[in-house]
Order: structure tokens, then C-alpha cells, then sequence
């Protein structure tokens, strides 16, 4: 039992609870504190992916709890891989945050740590209950963020992602509920035993219960009837808690293809593939819908807010289609789409910033101090979240496309795949055309100087989706062994047999 | 005791579902309070109604199942600290809008001015 699993839920922790008591220090010194928080996260995340990549499971047993007994933190590839993409993700998020948008609330940073425990959390445990504990730390910690910087603007947005929220907790609840009261467990290896062993009249329970956890997971992860509430809330909020959020709706997709290949994957008898069949359809219908939410937007912040939902579609199509192959090519995917749509939404906020009162509009407007930097950066976004070639996302879709059998399904999935990626083109191109290229005569009004810790963090992150052409290789090698770490559930089940070192108690030899 | 219990979830359901859709925010954050008893019984329930038996092994010929309570417990504390953020949200809201629909729609009609209005030229 390596104690390390642990350090990426106390580093922001502890980070943040110091953060709490030091709301009146010099705003310097806190962000130094921050940011340094984040950068050890970072550290402890990297271990633990080395740790994780020679394939075994690694288990953390609270209170020395055997499993299934206790609740347990588990380290797989899938983990690891999620815990470094968010480690990155937050450590720019946070120096883009440190340039000036953290001003106006004390407690920005301990809220901005919180959230990034509560999605280590959920990336880490292994009891299904535990994770309805991480999906409300984190969704507290970003209901505070959402609301951060004010204005009201933001007010009604925030109510509809909160109540929507809360309800789909209480869907949560009554889904482990029933699960619970038929298998008697909420350990997720210990379920993967046995859900398969349900019969007779239990078995609509557990379908039910599994089912609405599907909804759940749908709603967080914005799938089509699900999704409204997110352009708006996403698009009004400030830049750095927007791209951070970008990995949000990921967090649904990880439960998704953490919890349906374990516990209703293919040993699972009749749940077998529990609603995979309604995931496909689905699937591609929110890539579509994003795309024409896409082509009317009317400005930048939520033309990207509508990319989160074409890149969910796009990912939960392949998923849905349960392959080996589907799953780690969306799972290559993934990483590059969350760090691209982050990386545009910082890019958003960097132009409205300079464009005074035109702010992001899609409108004309005189032409904007720092342009070449500014519009190489979303050049750079465009191509890569709408699949062109030579940046990732191009990749990303290639795996997809080639991860799908003949058959209808591939019909359907290239169909509206590449559609859809065209059509997102046309969206980008027309943004970009009018925003920075059709300039008319006059002057701004006194644009805001940029400093650099916003524009460097900006222009590292949008240029990660070029680190992660140059190691396309090793990475596609590490989702590829995911994705067969993932299809082999008895792996997962084997913690289950984990040996808990026992100290010798003296007093309870004394008893015996 | 099971069909009252049965009955009692379901009412808190589907009151707190109606409410849920209500236009004004009041109705929204009672109607998830509702909802959230309703699903905390429900859970409760998980680990089989009974009387009379503890949550401890041994003490006596049968025993409860003590994990549902601890659920339940977390659900609880969960569900208030949510209810309470709601309740100021929705207080930011109706001062913000000077309107508690859930929209932050203003209806002239109701729009506290045009009253005004309408009784000082009286």
C-alpha cells in the first residue's frame, strides 16, 4: 500500500484550507502560495502516472479497511491519466487566473483548489458512493467559481446549473440506493462481482438503478437533453473557471467509462452493455447539436462553450461502442480536446479583453493591439478543435474514425463526424475572419494591457496540442493499454484481494 | 409500515417534482428540500425497514444494516449545506432582478415601479 495515492487529494487540501485563514495577506502571497499548491499537485500526479503505467492497480485502503469493507482510493492508468491532464489544465487555469482575475474575492484560491480536489477525488476512488461525495465537493467548490467576479449577468445561469445540479444528486442518490439495497455493496470491484450474480426480479432494480446513474453521469457530462443549462453558464463565466471547467463535463465521461465496462460490461449476464444502445444515437445527435449551437453563436465565449458539447458527442460515441480500439482512441481524444477548448476560452477572454465594448461579439471592430499574437493563438484552437491536420485533434478523429467496424454505426459515426467537423470549420473561420480581419477605421476605447502571466500561460497551453503531436506516440501506446487495462474488469476485481498489512494490536492479544 | 413508508416517499417525491418546476424561485429551493427528504427515505430504506433491531453485530438475533444510516447521514449534511447556497442564490437573484422567476424574466405587470407609478399618479 504506496501512500502517495493520497497526496493529490491533501496537497489542494491542505493548499486550500491555508488559503481559507489567509484571506487578508497580500494578494502576491497568496498567489505564490497557489500556484505552488498546484505545481506540487502536478509533481504528485506525474508519480503517481509513473507508478501507474506498469499496468498493475494500486489500492489505498482508509483506515486500513480491506476492501470491500472500507472505502479505497485505486491508481490505474485511467486515474493517472485523468490526474495529470487536470494537474496541467489547473496549473495554467491558475498562473492565467494569478494575472488579475483572482482579484475581488479572498477565497478565489481555496475555491479554485477545492474544486481540484474534488475532481481528483472522483478520479481516484473506488466506491460508488465516494464518488457522489467527490461530484458534490467539486460542484460546490464550482458553484462558488461560477459565481466569481460577479455581475449579473451570471446570476440566472448559476441558478439553473444549481438546481439542475441538485436534482441530479438526488437522482444519484436513489440510484446508488437501489443498487445498494440489492447488492448490499458500493464498492465498485465488489460490484462488478456481484451485479453479474443478480436474478429474477432484482434485476429490474439494478437496471433502473443503473440507468438513472447513466442520466446522472449524462447530465454532468452534458449529453444532449441534458446540455442546455452549459452554453450559458460556461460562456459567462470568468476565463480561467471556464477553461477549467472545460474538464467538467470529462468528469461524466470518466464516470461513464469507469463504472459501465467495469460493472455492466460484457461479463455482466443480462445487464450486459446496460444502455450503450441509447449512448450511440445520442451521442451523435450532441455532436450535432453543438454544431448548429456552434454555427448561431454569437460571439466567442460561447462558440467555445459549444465545443465542449461537440467534443462530449464526439467522445461518447466511440465509448459507446464499447471496442477496445473506440475507447482508447477517445480517450487520446479526450486529453487534446479538454487542453484545446480550455486553451480557447483563455484565448476568448484575451481578445474581449482587448477589444473594449465590441468585448467578444462576433461584430467588426477597429483593429485590436497585440492581433498577430492573438489570432495565431486561436488559429492554432480552431485548427486543432475542429480536426484539421497537422495539430491533435486531427489525430484525435483520425483514431476515432479508424476505431469503428463496418457496418451502420460506422456510416453514421463518419457521417456525422466529419460533417460536423467541417461545419465547425466554417463556424471558426467566420469568427476569426470578422474578428480579427475585417477592421474598420476609429480607435478602441483604452484596451486593457495584457500582462504575462496571462499570455504566456495562454500561449503554452494552446501550443500543448503541438507537445502532443511530437508525443503522439507514447501517448497513443498509454491510452491503447488503458483501454485494454480498462476491458479487463478482473484486474479491477482482483483489489479485492489486496493483503492489508495488519500491526499487531497488544490489546487485542491481551483479549484473545 | 412498508406501504405507509412507500406512500411517504412517494408524496415527498412528487410534491417536491411539482415544485421543482414551478416559475419562482421559492417553490424551486422547497421543492428540492422536498425532494431531497424523499430521497433521503428512500435510502434509508436500502437497508430494509425494521424495529426494534440494532446496527451492531452480535447483540442481538438479527441486526440492521448500519452502512444505509451512514449514508443517509452524509446525504443530509450534503443536501443542507446545498440548500442553503440556493437560498442565497436565489436571494442574489430576486436583487439582481428585482424578480424571483427563475428565468430573471420582469413581468410588467408585477414590476414594483409601474405600481408605484400607477399609485403616486392616483
Amino acid at each position: 500500500m504506496t501512500h502517495w495515492l493520497i497526496a493529490p487529494i491533501l496537497i489542494p487540501l491542505l493548499g486550500g484550507i491555508l488559503q481559507v485563514f489567509m484571506g487578508y495577506a497580500p494578494i502576491s502571497l497568496r498567489r505564490t502560495l497557489a500556484i505552488a499548491t498546484t505545481v506540487l499537485m502536478l509533481v504528485s500526479a506525474v508519480v503517481l502516472l509513473a507508478l501507474a503505467s506498469d499496468g498493475s492497480y494500486r489500492v489505498y485502503a482508509f483506515g486500513n479497511w480491506q476492501p470491500p469493507f472500507g472505502i479505497v482510493l485505486v491508481l490505474d492508468r485511467l486515474a493517472a491519466l485523468m490526474l495529470v491532464l487536470t494537474a496541467v489544465l489547473g496549473l495554467f487555469c491558475h498562473i492565467y487566473a494569478s494575472g488579475g482575475a483572482d482579484e475581488g474575492n479572498r477565497q478565489f484560491h481555496a475555491l479554485f483548489l477545492f474544486q481540484l480536489m474534488g475532481l481528483n477525488i472522483a478520479f481516484l476512488t473506488g466506491d460508488l458512493f465516494n464518488l457522489f461525495v467527490a461530484f458534490e465537493v467539486l460542484l460546490i467548490a464550482s458553484y462558488g467559481l461560477l459565481m466569481h467576479g460577479g455581475g449579473t449577468s451570471r446570476t440566472v445561469p448559476g441558478l439553473h446549473y444549481v438546481v439542475l445540479n441538485l436534482a441530479g444528486s438526488a437522482l444519484f442518490l436513489i440510484s446508488v440506493g437501489m443498487i445498494y439495497s440489492v447488492t448490499g455493496t458500493l464498492n465498485m470491484a465488489d460490484l462488478a462481482v456481484k451485479i453479474p450474480q443478480v436474478t429474477g426480479s432484482n434485476l429490474n432494480l439494478v437496471k433502473a438503478g443503473g440507468m438513472m446513474l447513466l442520466v446522472v453521469f449524462g447530465l454532468k457530462a452534458a449529453i444532449l437533453p441534458l446540455c442546455f443549462w452549459l452554453p450559458k453558464a460556461y460562456a459567462r463565466a470568468t476565463a480561467p473557471v471556464a477553461a477549467l471547467f472545460a474538464v467538467m463535463t470529462k468528469v461524466g465521461i470518466y464516470a461513464i467509462v469507469r463504472i459501465y465496462p467495469l460493472i455492466f460490461g460484457d461479463n455482466a449476464g443480462e445487464l450486459a452493455n446496460l444502455g450503450m444502445d441509447w449512448l450511440f444515437p445520442l451521442a451523435l445527435v450532441t455532436l450535432s447539436m453543438g454544431v448548429i449551437g456552434a454555427l448561431g453563436a454569437d460571439n466567442l465565449k460561447t462558440l467555445v462553450a459549444w465545443q465542449v458539447i461537440i467534443s462530449v458527442g464526439t467522445l461518447l460515441a466511440p465509448i459507446s461502442l464499447g471496442s477496445e480500439d473506440g475507447l482508447s482512441a477517445a480517450l487520446f481524444y479526450l486529453v487534446s480536446t479538454t487542453w484545446t477548448v480550455a486553451a480557447l476560452f483563455l484565448v476568448a477572454e484575451l481578445v474581449a479583453s482587448q477589444r473594449g465594448t465590441a468585448a467578444d461579439k462576433i461584430v467588426t471592430a477597429p483593429k485590436i493591439p497585440h492581433r498577430t499574437f492573438l489570432s495565431v493563438l486561436f488559429l492554432i484552437g480552431a485548427v486543432s478543435a475542429s480536426g484539421l491536420p497537422p495539430l491533435s485533434g486531427f489525430f484525435g478523429k483520425l483514431l476515432i474514425l479508424k476505431s469503428v467496424e463496418p457496418g451502420v454505426e460506422m456510416a453514421w459515426l463518419w457521417g456525422v463526424l466529419l460533417v460536423g467537423g467541417f461545419l465547425t470549420l466554417i463556424a471558426y473561420s467566420r469568427a476569426g475572419s470578422i474578428v480579427f480581419w475585417w477592421n474598420v477605421d476609429g480607435h478602441l476605447e483604452t484596451p486593457e494591457p495584457m500582462n504575462n502571466r496571462v499570455a504566456v500561460s495562454t500561449g503554452i497551453l494552446t501550443c500543448l496540442t503541438m507537445l502532443i503531436v511530437v508525443l503522439a506516440g507514447p501517448l497513443s501506446d498509454f491510452t491503447r493499454a488503458t483501454a485494454e487495462q480498462l476491458h479487463d474488469s478482473q484486474g479491477y476485481i482482483n483489489i479485492l484481494k489486496t493483503p492489508m498489512h495488519t500491526p499487531q494490536n497488544p490489546l487485542v492479544e491481551e483479549i484473545n | 409500515m412498508e406501504l405507509l413508508f412507500a406512500i411517504a416517499i412517494g408524496a415527498l417525491t412528487t410534491s417536491g417534482v411539482y415544485l421543482l418546476l414551478r416559475a419562482r424561485t421559492f417553490p424551486v429551493v422547497m421543492g428540492l428540500t422536498l425532494l431531497s427528504y424523499g430521497v433521503n427515505l428512500f435510502l434509508f430504506a436500502s437497508g430494509r425497514l425494521a424495529t426494534g433491531q440494532q446496527p451492531v453485530i452480535g447483540t442481538t438475533a438479527s441486526y440492521s444494516d448500519p452502512l444505509p444510516q451512514a449514508l443517509v447521514l452524509t446525504a443530509i449534511v450534503i443536501g443542507f449545506a446545498m440548500t442553503a447556497f440556493l437560498v442565497v442564490l436565489s436571494l442574489r437573484n430576486l436583487a439582481d432582478n428585482e424578480n424571483d422567476h427563475v428565468d430573471g424574466r420582469r413581468e410588467a405587470t408585477t414590476s414594483p415601479s409601474k405600481i408605484e407609478q400607477e399609485v403616486s399618479s392616483k
